[in-house]
């Protein structure tokens, strides 16, 4: 107690680690806003929730850190690791999502935690469970007295976070395939009968979200570590937040995102780090209930 | 068992990494032992040293002549299981082990929550363990008369670095409760005994813990608790959670540019933070059960530094990294068997039992001998710092072969 009391007290004795906090949440959630934006389309589109998705982060990580060790410049591998995962959600839309994708919840949710543990043992047997990262070698710029620090290579990441995310929203605005997915998600039924391929759409939406998590993946690794079996973290995390933003709301993913990385530390400078993951979970509790009651009430003005 | 030791010798002679020895070794019989060990899961890079280390002692005996007891001659053959860093897994597959692979003798898994899951099942079936890899003093007051283990246990494993704190600030000319300890551990067996170990050796000085704190399981950031520290000032940083905690700290406390005297970390050469942050590296502390620069030896390995050349032959893994001592030990485990059949003279698990526990060895580990609970008490833990990316002991003064880095920038 009188340490949760003595962290408060720092809070406003330094109020600049307010600052810190913020910018710190703001970089992380960024990060983990990517993977929730990708679940959220599959979700919302495809109505599959992938249990795989921090899994496709990570592996989007090693494909990344693979590259750099073989000469590649680590901001190139972004953009591989996007393509190449681009390349693998495609194949296993192919071969394993396309086949459950009409059978009920519970396969669905089956067969992409089947798909998680395939993925973390494979990278585990490729590339051993040594926790890995990338150093980009870049600078720290540090303001107020060396107190705030912003890492270069997490500002990068966050850009590029950004920039992705923008295309896509972009893309899902303007573009056909954009339009014909959001069509798709609306009413699949109708969006067939007027002429959309939605088999396409699916394959596409399954890929793009492999790929978004995989650019997601090769940034984290500059900035993080990751190790095989640290997918659950992400996968956790895109839950918590598409769950707190609510499917169909993609700008709500991002700023779902940017709020819980906040509020995350926060909560881990008040009750301390070890409970950072409890406090992710505490506010999925917190939104479920809020939306139960919320739902409750409308039906009850229904009667 | 005639199919059984052709099949190993054609292994052996397979094996272009020791040739010649498979004719040497084709008429000993085989001992078998039990390993359920972490191939998979969150402790597989460690789970892999030990093997490794078991693998590389068995081939080395095979290579001197096996076991001799009783005036017949021995190889080892270990089962091994992968626990996937699972404590019901690993108690699964020790009873699996003894009960239909009808093991007789286990060595332990890696860490000291695997130990405790294994522990009470050997102790049932009365079946001697010996492990290398599970150090939390808990383990060692249940009464266990079956475990014993050959590293030091983990309290001593960071509060070294304490008293070295207190030595600088009373050459520096302050008082040793003037220090300010801040400490983040995983919460594990393993990382809250260092806690203890340290809070209690502060306490012995005066000193305060003014940073107090678990890290996460699974999440690689740090930068709520190294903003407190900045925040604070504390003159030691404790940090323990194996692989990933070593890896995260050291590149989050050069990101923040945190300016601790004195800072101590677990683990080092295991997530080969030389490797991986370079300078960022530098001037941290890092405990070791063994360090290849020792001076220990012994007939079957030579030196310490004789084992890590040979162990870099043998696993070309190894070749541009720190041989981990996670690897060391595991040898020191098998040896320690070696040295209690041909003692006991006998393969009865009661007689092996009390040979064990009336070891007292040389090794190029260091002294082993154990307690009445089980535990190693003949060798010290040591610290090194990481001086220019190479690893320089400096504590315990006796072992010391470089001077301390302090205070770090």
């Amino acid at each position: 107690m009188d340490q949760i009391a003595g962290n408060i007290s720092l809070l406003f004795q330094f109020p600049v680690v307010n600052l810190k906090i913020v910018l710190d949440g703001i970089m992380i959630g960024s990060l983990f806003a990517l993977a929730a934006y990708g679940l959220a389309l599959v979700w919302g589109v495809m109505n599959v929730k992938n249990l795989a998705q921090g899994d496709f982060v990570i592996a989007g990580g090693y494909i990344s850190w693979w590259l750099v060790e073989r000469g590649v410049h680590a901001l190139l591998g972004v953009p591989i690791a996007f393509m190449v995962m681009w390349g693998f959600g495609w194949f296993i839309y192919r071969v394993i999502i396309c086949r459950v994708i009409d059978r009920d919840l519970f396969t669905t949710l089956l067969a992409t935690f089947g798909l998680a543990i395939m993925i973390a043992q494979i990278l585990n047997l490729l590339f051993g469970s040594d926790t890995q990262s990338v150093d980009l070698g870049y600078n720290t710029l540090y303001f107020f007295d060396g107190f705030i620090d912003v890492p270069i290579a997490k500002l990068i990441g966050v850009l590029m976070a950004g920039t992705l995310a923008t295309g896509v929203v972009i893309f899902m605005k303007y573009s056909r395939m954009g339009q014909a997915i959001r069509a798709t998600a609306q009413d699949r039924r109708a969006a067939r009968v007027l002429g959309i391929d939605t088999d396409k759409v699916y394959s596409f939406t399954f890929s793009l979200n492999a790929a978004i998590c995989g650019a997601a993946g090769a940034i984290i690794v500059m900035v993080w570590i990751i190790q095989p079996f640290y997918g659950i973290t992400h996968s956790i995390r895109a839950f918590v937040i598409v769950t707190a933003a609510g499917l169909g709301n993609l700008p709500g993913v991002i700023a779902a995102g940017l709020g819980i990385g906040a509020l995350e530390q926060y909560g881990a400078h008040i009750f301390g780090i070890g409970y950072q993951q409890a406090i992710a979970v505490l506010l999925l509790l917190i939104v479920l209930i809020i939306r139960l009651w919320q739902q409750r009430r409308a039906r009850q003005s229904l009667q | 068992m005639k199919i059984n030791l052709s099949l190993m010798g054609a292994l052996v002679g397979a094996t272009l990494l020791f040739p010649g020895s498979a004719s040497a070794s084709a008429e000993c019989e085989t001992i078998t032992l039990g390993s359920a060990i972490s191939l998979t899961g969150k402790y597989a890079t460690n789970g892999m040293h030990a093997k490794n280390g078991y693998e590389f002692a068995i081939q080395k005996i095979k290579d001197a002549g096996g076991v001799q007891v009783d005036g017949k001659c021995y190889n080892f053959k270990v089962i091994y299981y992968d626990d996937e860093s699972k404590g019901d897994r690993a108690a699964t597959l020790a009873e699996r082990l003894i009960n239909q692979d009808k093991v007789q003798y286990m060595l332990g898994p890696y860490s000291s929550g695997m130990t405790k899951a294994i522990a009470p099942i050997t102790e049932k079936y009365q079946i001697p363990m010996i492990e290398a890899e599970g150090a939390s003093r808990s383990l060692f007051n249940k009464g266990y008369k079956y475990l014993f283990a050959v590293l030091s246990t983990s309290e001593q494993y960071l509060a070294s670095a304490i008293a070295l704190a207190a030595e600088k600030a009373t050459e520096s000319g302050k008082d040793p409760s003037s220090v300010r300890v801040a400490i983040a551990v995983e919460n594990d067996p393993f990382s809250l005994d260092i806690r203890a170990g340290v809070l209690e050796d502060a306490a012995k000085f005066g000193m305060k813990a003014v940073v107090d704190e678990k890290l996460p399981r699974d999440l690689s950031d740090m930068s709520a608790i190294l903003t407190k520290v900045k925040l604070l000032k504390p003159d030691v940083l404790i940090v323990s959670g194996h692989s990933k905690g070593a890896a995260t700290a050291v590149r989050q406390i050069d990101e923040q540019n945190v300016k601790v005297p004195m800072v101590a970390v677990t683990h080092c050469e295991a997530a080969d933070v030389t490797g991986k942050f370079g300078a960022a590296a530098n001037d941290i502390l890092c405990s070791t059960q063994w360090a290849e620069t020792l001076t220990y030896e012994d007939s079957l390995f030579g030196t310490a530094a004789n084992f890590n050349t040979e162990v870099k032959g043998a696993y070309s893994d190894y070749a541009n990294k720190k041989v981990p001592y996670q690897l060391a030990q595991a040898s020191a485990a098998v040896y320690v068997f070696k040295d209690a059949f041909e003692r006991a003279g006998s393969l009865d698990k009661e007689v092996l039992r009390d040979a064990i526990a009336a070891t007292d060895l040389k090794t190029f580990y260091g002294d082993i001998r154990f307690s009445e609970a089980g535990n190693n008490i003949a060798k010290p833990m040591v610290l090194r710092q990481i001086q220019d990316g190479k690893y320089n002991v400096v504590a315990p003064s006796a072992f010391a072969s470089h001077p301390l880095n302090w205070p770090r920038n």
